[in-house]
């Protein structure tokens, strides 16, 4: 106990070295950090945590700094509303230390009925040796139209531990994506939670391919006739650690989800998945499926896949299914069969595999350039 | 030297011995039948010269173009002008036709030492190919064989070889599953395909592809080894009399009369 002590305790010389804030914001992040201070950095008893250690990162002592962002927006005086109504402190300590750092917030207001043609862009890009908490705010109005892409990179070593709120309202049309390409040398956790109004359609894309240590939530509560998707590829090799836990909260009738989590394991990388379904009593006539798919490229390679749904209500269709596999024999040995060499067959395959998920991203130049990374990548796995 | 030679090729799979010793040598030019009933061999065979690794081949010898093909991986086989047309051509969701066709056409130029084509070349070339075996060029859009109807899947496998051009070309039951007017295309395709520098192994179950491509001589395979070799007349005689004339036991003969 006195090592979990002992690990806060920096975090409380890095919470007092902060410059006081306007008084809705100090009160907001002491709040956040007693609840911190309470919670502690969750431990592999945790059952939320069962398969990722987070060890590492309670022992490491990095100073905070404020999130570099190509957006960046002080917080006013005044309090800021929707911040921190959504994602809360109270249950996960990474949100509550991401809380108790607020300072610069990424704030995106697209007013009801706007359709944006251009996505939005942020891009978090981390100091080496340092901690960051990056915040994004994005609120979109009833009727409106738009894509985010969050990109996070860095580079040596470094803590990103971000949160982003999404409201949207009735009838919004949201696409929202999400590239983890943080160092290899890097710690990142992060929460996305998201509230979604009546018959709004939100589809969310995670592509995850760097860092040492990574954990994703992606939280997402739905409203009557809401349609959600909530899609997420995760390519790992050497000793890189992957967890992505996704909470698809059916809370009102009419509600359509679909899930569908890819993942490449090579080397000693291990990779989790965790999908909980939630649909409550009043959620009749929901229709929920979730697919998660691994691809093991070795033999040392470790997945935990693990559905959890939760069903309240008696008039509902959830399926859910999880495959792990290697490449096929036979298809490789067609591919062979034409002249075309085993490695070159290898990366072609694996590159079909994730095929799928980066066809559904609609923003072309996000997709071009993704196409691009990827082809890199499979050829330095094959070889 | 012919072109192919095998010698008391025997190969298993798992620990089941399916080839058990065949004999045969195959010149440039030649087209060669083989028979058989079901079990009999014949496609494993067609597999062991291709590469597949699921078959252990456990005695023998194979030798191609003077090299010893059993040591060649199965891209060096292609590459060196080996093709085989699958039986059950593979379903591969996420790679296009296109990409595939051309990855493995400028691998086998390179081998060849010619130039790769680019993509206005490899197009028209494809689009005469595709034109011989009557192919919507649609399908070149879309993934490998993936939703690809059986007889589609058939004339993929012949457009593809008569993309590549191999010197010895492999064809595993080809005629299956194929109605009258696509064993017409399929055949067509094939022949087109044949002259002097090219070498052939049909292999089928049913004489009725060979009245399309006609062969310059019949192997009949039973139980891993070939028990007779003769000219397409042996092909018609089977026909006529079934693999029971020759002592063989066929389950899928009296359905196959119907």
């Amino acid at each position: 106990m006195t090592a979990v002590s002992e690990q806060i305790g920096t975090w409380v010389s890095e919470f007092t070295r902060q410059d006081p804030a306007a008084p809705w914001l100090q009160q907001l992040r002491e709040a956040a950090f007693r609840r911190f201070v309470d919670l502690g950095f969750p431990t592999t008893h945790d059952e939320e945590w069962r398969f990722t250690s987070v060890a590492a990162i309670a022992r490491k002592n990095f100073p905070v700094a404020l999130p570099k962002l190509s957006e960046p927006r002080p917080l006013g005086s005044g309090p800021e509303p929707h911040l921190a109504k959504y994602a809360s402190f109270h249950q996960n300590p990474f949100v509550a230390l991401n809380t108790a750092f607020l300072n610069r917030v990424a704030v995106f207001r697209i007013p009801a009925g706007t359709v944006l043609e251009e996505p939005i862009e942020i891009t978090y890009e981390a100091t080496p040796e340092t901690a960051v908490h990056p915040r994004t705010l994005i609120l979109i109005g009833a009727n409106a139209q738009c894509s985010i892409v969050e990109t996070y990179k860095g580079e040596g070593r470094y803590f990103t531990n971000a949160v982003t709120e999404i409201v949207a309202g009735e009838g919004a049309v949201v696409g929202h994506y999400k590239i983890q390409r943080e160092s290899r040398e890097a710690f990142h956790i992060a929460t996305i939670q998201v509230h979604l109004g009546r018959s709004a359609n939100f589809s969310a894309h995670s592509i995850s391919l760097g860092g040492a240590l990574v954990r994703n939530d992606v939280n997402a509560v739905l409203s009557e006739g809401t349609e959600a998707t909530l899609n997420g590829l995760y390519i790992v090799n050497g000793t890189q650690h992957i967890d992505n836990h996704t909470v698809i909260d059916h809370a009102k009738p009419h509600g359509t989800s679909h899930e569908l989590y890819k993942g490449i394991l090579d080397g000693q990388a291990h990779a989790v998945f965790n999908g909980r379904i939630i649909v409550r009593k009043d959620a009749q006539k929901t229709d929920s499926k979730q697919t998660n798919k691994n691809l093991v490229l070795s033999d040392e390679a470790v997945i935990d896949t693990k559905p959890e749904l939760q069903i309240l209500a008696d008039d509902v269709r959830c399926t859910h299914g999880a495959t792990i596999g290697q490449l096929d024999a036979e298809s490789l040995f067609y591919l062979r069969s034409r002249g075309i060499g085993k490695e070159e067959a290898r990366s072609l395959l694996t590159w079909a595999f994730a095929q799928d998920i980066v066809d559904r991203i609609k923003v072309q130049s996000l997709k071009d350039s993704l196409e691009g990374i990827l082809f890199e990548k499979f050829h330095e796995h094959a070889h | 030297m012919s072109l192919l030679e095998i010698k008391d090729l025997h190969a298993t799979v798992g620990d089941r011995e399916i080839l058990k010793g065949i004999d045969l040598a195959v010149n440039a030019g030649e087209v060669h039948a083989i028979m058989g009933p079901n079990g009999s061999g014949k496609s494993t065979l067609a597999q062991v010269l291709a590469g597949r690794e699921l078959y252990i081949v456990t005695a023998g010898a194979v030798t191609y173009d003077g090299k010893d093909l059993l040591a060649m991986a199965p891209e060096d086989r292609a590459r060196e002008g080996i093709f085989l047309a699958f039986q059950y051509p593979v379903e591969i969701p996420g790679v296009s036709n296109m990409y595939f066709l051309k990855a493995a056409l400028n691998t086998i130029r390179k081998t060849r030492g010619l130039e790769e084509l680019d993509a206005f070349d490899f197009l028209n070339l494809v689009k005469e190919k595709m034109k011989l075996m009557e192919m919507d060029q649609a399908l070149l859009n879309r993934p490998v064989n993936t939703g690809f109807s059986g007889g589609e899947k058939k004339r993929n496998e012949i457009f593809q070889m008569a993309v590549l051009e191999p010197r010895l070309a492999i064809l595993d039951e080809t005629d299956s599953g194929l109605d009258i007017d696509a064993l017409r295309t399929v055949a067509g395709g094939v022949n087109a395909l044949r002259g002097p520098e090219r070498a052939m192994i049909v292999v089928t179950h049913y004489q009725r592809l060979l009245n399309y491509i006609v062969p310059d001589f019949v192997h009949v395979l039973s139980e891993g080894r070939i028990v007779k070799s003769g000219g397409k007349e042996l092909a018609l005689q089977l026909e006529e009399s079934g693999y029971a004339a020759l002592g063989i036991e066929d389950e899928e003969e009296a359905v196959g009369k119907v």
